[in-house]
């Protein structure tokens, strides 16, 4: 259990930035945390690193309480922060060997160890330069180095794609998926195709509080979703039927008269299909029957479709309307 | 703590301010020494070094601040605050690390002034006519008071993002430590207490550490002061917590 966070909330005088929100993240997971802006992500971030102390609950960082053992939390842990904060008047190498020596690193492991993480973030080119000299995307990659110096169990990454081009974006990418294989990865982000990209697991934050909490492939195929659970059967009779009738004869949960003479039945899904028995019905009350169709709802079913309309209708409200 | 120390003095020594600070020192303290006739040695006749030691601290007041106001306004100012607080550095390694730093670019600052001593000795008649116990203990008093100082200007630095304020907060503040309590202490209000509040300052105790008497009081009187103003820059760091 790397990261485990219980019923942790975080006021900021009397506004509310996350509201009782619980859950774990295991090594080898990749864990979009998706939110609009305001949401919590950050803060639940910057408390997860022990840079803010929580209101209430706990957070545990590879079996550590972040209020208790703060210093060890901190060694297990890689962390770039938001807006990727950096030393603009050092040199690549002279920074990374800065932050390595503040996690113990001495000597030849230490110049190894920079060495390693140079290679990996793809810095070969620009390790000589100033930080300051550097672009965007580089610099992120400094930042990602950075977290990565001491081999952390546990990496959070607040944003670390934003503003960067799309090679650059492809780039990041594939490295924060070769990095994620033994380790536990949580970052934010406002890119969905990202989150379709990278993530095994997605959690959508809205208002502090939790959305949705769910496996990327579930997510997708609908499975979550409370509306995917039924099935809907639209039928069209001659004459209106006693829709009570109906119900009890078909075992339908739910029958609702759409028009004139087309009403529609909802069962659940485990049900088998209703639609002979709507046949039987009809045979029975001597109604002709003159349409029946199975409903594929591409409209009402959350799921389905791409995780952009799942993070816009999880979070729209009347101040961020989707 | 080293870690952070290291890295400090390197980015003194790789801007500018270091070299700045020392060159505006010496040249100030240069020509008050052998060129102004005021307070000059030359015109003044004694073989002594205290136009050094009674005007060093003043220029000290401006020249510490400059060099402390960036140490945590600054990484406020830029984001590293959070990149740093989030390495495994406990706060008061953090503290401590800059303001040996600091401290560090203010001793190597007076360490050139030694010439000056050296020129002083050779012009006395007899030559080494000099008081030389006397220049001892004023360079203690002068290093332990840049120590108090860059107390006070970490401290400023870290109250605030904006580092022209830092300075400003940091001169003020030294000033007031430094002059400030003794000429409180002139007013007719305090009674008896007078010398309570003129011992609050830091003058009395680096007057008498001048005469050559390294006084354990005196010293505990700095260390004091600058454990104090420490501990509260450490307690502004961790107010982010409150």
């Amino acid at each position: 259990m790397s990261l485990v966070i219980e019923n942790l909330t975080k006021t900021y005088g009397t506004q509310v930035a996350v509201n009782d929100i619980s859950f774990a993240a295991h090594p080898g997971e990749i864990v979009g945390f998706l939110g609009p802006n305001g949401a919590g992500k950050s803060t639940t971030m910057k408390i997860a690193t022990g840079y803010l102390p929580p209101t209430q609950g706990k957070v545990q960082v590879c079996d550590h309480d972040v209020e208790e053992d703060s210093v060890a939390v901190r060694r297990c842990l890689g962390y770039l922060p938001e807006h990727n904060p950096l030393y603009l008047d050092m040199y690549v190498h002279e920074y990374l060997q800065f932050i390595g020596s503040l996690y113990g690193l001495r000597g030849v492991s230490l110049i190894e160890r920079v060495k390693e993480v140079v290679t990996l973030c793809g810095l070969g080119l620009e390790q000589r330069k100033k930080i300051g000299a550097l672009s965007k995307g580089y610099r992120q990659r400094v930042g990602l180095a950075q977290a990565l110096i001491h081999n952390p169990q546990v990496l959070i990454l607040d944003e670390p794609t934003t503003g960067l081009d799309p090679n650059q974006l492809s780039e990041i990418r594939s490295l924060i998926k070769e990095i994620s294989k033994e380790k536990t990865v949580v970052f934010s982000t406002h890119i969905m195709q990202e989150v379709q990209a990278l993530c095994d697991r997605v959690i959508i934050i809205n208002r502090g509080n939790i959305v949705i909490d769910s496996a990327l492939a579930d997510l997708q195929s609908g499975e979550n979703q409370s509306e995917g659970e039924v099935q809907r059967v639209e039928v069209v009779f001659m004459q209106p039927v006693d829709e009570e009738r109906l119900r009890s004869f078909t075992g339908a949960s739910l029958v609702k008269q759409k028009y004139q003479n087309t009403y529609e039945l909802e069962a659940p899904l485990e049900q088998p299909d209703i639609r002979p028995e709507i046949f039987r019905f009809a045979c029975e009350q001597q109604q002709v029957l003159v349409g029946l169709q199975r409903l594929i709802e591409d409209q009402k079913k959350v799921g389905g479709t791409s995780l952009e309309e799942i993070f816009r209708s999880l979070t729209a409200t009347e101040t961020n309307p989707s | 703590m080293l870690a952070i120390y290291r890295k400090e003095v390197n980015s003194y020594l790789n801007s500018l301010i270091a070299y700045v600070v020392m060159a505006v020192f010496l040249t100030g303290t240069g020509l008050l020494m052998w060129v102004f006739p005021d307070t000059g040695v030359l015109s003044y006749g004694f073989a002594d070094l205290s136009t050094l030691f009674t005007l060093g601290p003043y220029v000290f007041m401006f020249l510490i601040p400059a060099i402390t106001m960036r140490s945590f306004a600054e990484e406020r100012k830029a984001g590293t605050m959070e990149l740093i607080l989030t390495q495994p550095v406990a706060d008061w390694q953090l503290v401590l690390g800059k303001y040996f730093a600091a401290w560090t670019i203010v001793v190597f600052t007076l360490i050139p002034t030694l010439v000056y001593y050296i020129s002083v000795y050779q012009l006395g008649n007899p030559v080494g006519n000099l008081d030389s116990a006397g220049i001892a203990g004023s360079y203690i008093g002068l290093i332990l008071l840049g120590g108090v100082f860059t107390a006070v200007g970490i401290f400023a630095s870290s109250l605030t993002e904006n580092q022209v304020i830092a300075f400003i907060l940091a001169a003020f503040l030294c000033f007031l430590l430094y002059t400030g309590f003794s000429s409180l202490a002139g007013l007719e209000a305090w009674g008896d207490s007078t010398l309570l509040i003129e011992k609050f300052g830091i003058l009395y105790h680096y007057d008498s550490m001048s005469r050559g008497l390294i006084d354990s009081r005196n010293l505990l009187y700095f260390i004091t002061v600058t454990t104090l103003m420490l501990l509260l820059t450490q307690l502004v760091l961790n107010s982010r917590k409150w």
